[in-house]
């Protein structure tokens, strides 16, 4: 024996939480210094100063008659439209990335569960959209205010905005259930892409307008709740006509409730999270 | 378990009707290394990733320090340095983020933190590269703080998947300089090479495997005697400078060797015929030939080994 100190129990490993956040810190270092980051700030400001530029030029009416109408008019189309794209360009390869460029190789061999590395990411995800969305944001206020001074904040733009944080968790919990998925980042990107702007549309479509069925189990109905707030009134559940008088043919537009809405998007951002973290768990590194 | 650091139990891995590995049974203890030797695709990646819980067995159990690396993962990997295959590294990151998350991960204290990074780096000599993105960098530099990484914080247990892969000739001899100061500062290390070279140079034991099969494990005496019955007839001879062709084919001349075979462009082993007195005359014909030899000694015989024994199997 040599006459070495003991120093015992080196290093306690953190537990869970601590891990999870020191993925978050790097992952979040990543993601600023990213290309991705940049232009996707650039993207929403280029939207937000188009959209102030058509305002201010040509003072449309369905723009300028109400705060409500404005917020209606501004935010429903390109708020989703930049969440759906915030969550591809930060989620879509987050876990397939991990393989496929084999920096899971650098983690998943120390003391820390697959579910911090994925909770972690996720958070750090989450935070970047959440500053784009929040930039986004800053001009929308920023318009309503000067077109309609003090009364430029109506409430349901307050619950407009907290629908659309909650619809940024659930797109990124499917964007990162489609990345855990496959291992290939560009299949997981392009899968959740057709998913989020074209498949869900055409399902809605097939489902509500033509089949009658109300179609809550698709993730942008749910998401439609954000611009249905900002209608007053609030728009009816669903309203039937039909093509031509007394023909056979008719179409349904269903409107989802602030509720249904609520529901529809928690559930997706649970049960995508949920199935995501499940597989992350089970795959294999080769 | 008793004080075993590794225990692996019935270990199989099949892909489909494939079996990657098969009923692997292994036990290692003590401080020193153990090297992992076997052809292509005989399973030692495989091996390694269920060690580290990156792939999961069909069948069997691994135990570090005696707990279940299949259902504590975090626990039983708590003083584990790994190194498997060629990971890749946040490429926007320096070097000195990369391995602050290793640290951060691993536990390290903070006001720690950078004196053991600073340890780490200095021995892979990557100390002048601290505040450089590792996307920027070779890849054998990548595979340095990749080592790095796999040491920082003095993990008690150490698994390299052929950790000199990539690295310049003055790499893999710093790596194995590493690798040697560990095992004397009281680390198992287990770790799979193809250099034979370096496997008889830093390790005492060597495990052998092919098809997913254990074919030997033991020290490297034990298993070369095993495998390869002419062991002290075979001298490793080291040359000054390089060989050249006609220089080996006037000592393969010499009666009384029986075969000659390169290992580098400085070294040869030479199989020699007969009793000492026979192999005091070999060599001193072949000082006589002039050159350039520097030194002989008997070969560990593992390279012979190597090939005796996965030439019996396949
Ligand atoms: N995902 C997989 N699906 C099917 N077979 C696989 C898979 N991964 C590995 N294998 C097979 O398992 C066997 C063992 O592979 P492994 O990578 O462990 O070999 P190795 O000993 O590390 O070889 P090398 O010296 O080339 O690194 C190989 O035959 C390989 O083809
Ligand atoms: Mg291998």
């Amino acid at each position: 024996m040599k006459g070495e100190i003991d120093f015992g129990d080196k290093n306690t490993v953190p537990n869970d939480f601590i891990q999870t956040l020191v993925m978050t810190k790097y992952a979040s270092l990543d993601y600023l210094r990213s290309r991705r980051f940049f232009i996707l700030l650039i993207i929403s400001v280029l939207i937000g100063i188009l959209l102030t530029g058509i305002v201010a030029y040509f003072r449309p009416a369905s723009f300028l008659t109400s705060s409500l109408s404005f917020y209606s008019s501004w935010w429903s189309m390109s708020v989703t439209f930049i969440i759906i794209l915030s969550a591809v360009f930060f989620g879509g390869d987050a876990i397939s990335g991990e393989f496929q460029n084999k920096t899971g190789y650098f983690l998943v061999g120390n003391p820390i569960k697959r579910s911090s590395i994925y909770i972690g990411k996720f958070l750090a995800a989450f935070l970047f959209s959440l500053i784009i969305f929040l930039v986004f944001t800053a001009i929308t206020v920023g318009n309503g205010v000067y077109y309609f001074h003090s009364s430029g904040f109506p409430y349901q733009f307050f619950e407009s905005f907290l629908l659309s944080i909650l619809y940024i968790a659930a797109a990124m919990g499917l964007t990162f259930f489609f990345s855990s998925l496959f291992k290939n980042s560009t299949t997981s990107i392009i899968i959740t892409v057709i998913l989020l702007l074209f498949v869900f549309s055409l399902l809605q479509t097939l489902v509500g307008t033509l089949a009658h069925i109300q179609p809550w189990f698709i993730l942008t109905y749910g998401a439609q709740a954000i611009s249905n707030v900002l209608s007053n009134p609030y728009p009816p559940a669903v309203v039937s006509a039909s093509i031509a008088p007394h023909a056979a043919f008719s179409i349904s537009s269903y409107y989802v409730r602030l509720g249904e809405g609520v529901i529809i998007m928690l559930g997706y951002f649970i049960i995508t999270t949920i199935a995501g973290l499940f597989i992350f768990e089970k795959k294999e590194f080769n | 378990m008793d004080n075993y650091s590794i225990v692996v139990q019935n270990l199989s891995k099949e892909y489909g009707s494939f079996s990657a590995l098969s009923n692997l049974n292994l036990k290692m203890q003590g401080s020193k290394c153990v090297g992992f030797l076997g052809p292509n695709g005989a399973g030692k990646t495989t091996t390694l990733k269920i060690f580290t819980d990156m792939i999961k067995p069909s069948k069997g159990h691994i135990f570090i320090n005696g707990i279940d690396v299949n259902r504590e993962k975090k626990k039983a990997l708590k003083s584990v340095g790994v190194l498997i295959e060629t990971p890749e590294i946040y490429p926007s990151l320096t070097e000195r983020e990369a391995l602050s998350m290793i640290g951060q991960i691993k536990g390290i204290p903070k006001h720690d933190l950078d004196s053991s990074i600073k340890k780490v780096v200095e021995k892979v000599k990557m100390e002048d590269w601290l505040d450089k993105k590792v996307g920027k960098m070779s890849k054998g530099m990548k595979q340095r703080i990749n080592i790095a990484a796999a040491i920082l914080g003095d993990p008690d247990i150490i698994l390299l998947d052929e950790p000199t892969s990539g690295l310049d000739p003055r790499g893999m001899s710093e790596v194995r300089d590493i690798i040697k100061e560990l095992k004397n500062e009281n680390h198992l290390i287990f770790m799979s090479s193809h250099i034979l070279s370096e496997v008889s140079d830093i390790c005492e034991e060597v495990a052998m495997i092919n098809h997913g099969k254990l074919l030997a494990y033991g020290k490297i005496s034990d298993v070369v005697s095993k495998f390869y019955v002419e062991k002290e007839n075979v001298v490793e001879l080291s040359f000054v400078s390089d060989l050249r062709q006609s220089s080996i084919k006037a000592i393969s001349k010499i009666t009384g060797v029986k075969k000659v075979d390169t290992i580098d462009d400085k070294r040869l082993n030479i199989t020699i015929e007969g009793d000492q007195k026979k192999q005091a005359e070999v060599l001193s014909s072949i000082v006589k030939l002039n050159v350039g030899l520097i030194s002989f000694k008997p070969s560990s015989g593992l390279e012979e080994a190597y090939l005796s024994a996965f030439k019996e199997v396949t």
